[in-house]
């Protein structure tokens, strides 16, 4: 049996979208070191609701990294300190007994924060119906080898697909950009036969609606890469730009 | 979908046309300060005249110094109004700031020049003013600082330059701003051919290093004449 670690948390409460937000110190005693970061929050609001206090919300769903709810900014970075990870993967073994610990929800604009924790990602959504899908007629499905795919042209187009959607990037962005979601999206279709006929209007409209959302420009940080749960590259932004520019500038 | 169509308007205002605008006007204006320094160094050659005679060259050009001119005119413009967007827009991407924040490190090349770029950007853009003013527009050749070169009477660029950089001002203050051009070049140049099209995945930390390098480099050529003249060379 581990030792039971005793945990100090700086969690910012709100409301509301509209009320005013703050942070509250809390401690949790008889922290396992097994539990992840988010049962470590289950306990903090399991002794809350005891409390009879308001326990602290925060998105979760799938608690195994692919599902792209969760996410928060833990001791200033998304998802916190390991590579790869998303917050539900975070165990408390990487932390020490007596640590505080500052838990924030995504900052950006265009993340408006929901609740506590809880920010609302529709924009997201939003750039993805702009066009991160392909039209096709539905119907049977055809034999997974009736379209070639070169092998490189897969690797990579499923790199990009790994997205989860978490906002990860926007959230450790210093300018707010999300550049490196949109460019996954772009990158994975474009790169793919079944996302070619519609590549120019796809990247165009993704683009204009990323920046209509109110995400910053891209500075080419790369801290989004660094925090990726998925380990997503900046190439993605790269192929983005160069989809762009031909769609802005090639033959029609 | 719909079909939206790119004029050069939207491009230049989308994100990813002022990044690429961002980038091209900033290596273009890399290679001028680097062509900049390397005619500087001239100072240090053996022949007393090369610099004057470098600076003779370049003012008989002409019709194309005044096109040259004009065109680094625009590039500047064109990279502050664009940087000066990208700052704003980032500041009004993030109205709550979080309480705390730092790097994760790994593949991240957020740096101290990265988060700084807009003020070393502001800070070279007024010393551009001043630069410009005493130099360009100091004293020439009906102020008295003339030379003969092969027999013609042109202006003494290396005799102002000995003279203000005996001033402490001067020759602190140059090599100072040139650092922070060394800090501003350390991530432009990375930036700028990120955005220009590192397509794969293996070019990034090459050309990282390459900026760091060039930036240096530029940095030094740049700062060793303000000193060496300040302490006693070229006298
Ligand atoms: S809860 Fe699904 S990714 Fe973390």
């Amino acid at each position: 049996m581990s030792k039971l670690m005793t945990i100090h948390l700086k969690v910012w409460r709100q409301a509301s979208a509209t009320a005013e937000g703050r942070f509250a110190d809390y401690t949790v005693p008889n922290v396992n070191p097994h539990m992840s970061f988010l049962e470590m929050l289950d306990v903090l609001n399991e002794n809350l609701t005891l409390s009879g206090e308001d326990p602290v919300e925060f998105d979760h769903d799938c608690r195994e990294g692919i599902c792209g709810s969760c996410g928060i900014m833990i001791n200033g970075q998304a998802h916190g300190p390991n590579a790869r990870t998303a917050t539900c993967q975070l165990h408390m073994r990487d932390y020490s007994d007596g640590d505080t610990i500052v838990i924030e929800p995504w900052r950006a604009k265009a993340f408006p924060v929901i609740r506590d924790l809880v920010v609302d990602r529709a924009p997201f959504d939003r750039i993805m119906s702009a066009g991160g899908y392909v039209s096709v007629n539905s119907g049977a499905a055809p034999d997974a080898n009736a379209i070639p795919v070169p092998k490189n042209s897969v690797d990579e187009a499923f790199d990009y697909a790994a997205c989860i959607g978490c906002g990860a990037c926007v959230a450790a962005c210093p300018n707010s950009s999300a550049s490196l979601f949109t460019g996954a999206k772009v990158s994975h279709l474009a790169l793919l036969p079944q996302g070619s006929p519609e590549r120019k209007e796809r990247v165009t409209a993704m683009v204009t609606q990323m920046a209509e959302e109110g995400f910053g420009d891209c500075s080419n940080h790369a801290e989004c890469e660094a925090v990726c749960p998925k380990g997503i590259s900046i190439t993605a932004i790269a192929l983005m730009r160069r989809e762009y520019v031909k769609a802005a500038f090639g033959r029609q | 979908m719909a079909d939206k169509r790119v004029d050069l308007k939207s491009f230049s205002g989308s994100q990813v046309g002022k990044k690429i605008l961002t980038g091209i006007t900033g290596l273009g204006l890399t290679l001028f300060v680097l062509m900049h320094m390397v005619g500087n160094l001239s100072f240090f050659s053996p022949d007393e005249q090369a610099y004057n005679a470098y600076a003779h060259k370049l003012m008989s050009l002409g019709p194309l110094l005044w096109a040259v001119e004009i065109g680094l005119l625009a590039f500047v413009l064109v990279h502050i109004v664009l940087g000066v967007r990208i700052y704003l827009g980032k500041r009004a991407a993030r109205p709550v700031d979080y309480q705390t924040y730092r790097t994760v490190g790994g593949a991240s090349k957020q740096s101290v020049a990265s988060r700084t770029m807009i003020w070393t950007g502001v800070i070279l853009g007024v010393f551009l003013v001043f630069h410009i003013l005493s130099f360009k527009y100091g004293p020439g050749v009906d102020d008295g600082y003339v030379t003969t070169l092969n027999g013609e009477e042109v202006r003494d660029l290396r005799r102002l330059m000995v003279e203000k950089f005996q001033e402490p001002l001067y020759a602190f203050g140059y090599p100072i701003v040139m650092l922070l051009l060394g800090f501003h070049l350390r991530h432009g140049i990375w930036s700028a051919l990120q955005s220009l099209g590192a397509v794969k995945p293996a070019w990034s930390p090459v050309i990282y290093s390459v900026a760091a390098v060039i930036g240096a480099l530029i940095a030094i050529g740049f700062l060793v004449l303000p000193l060496w003249i300040f302490f006693g060379g070229g006298a």
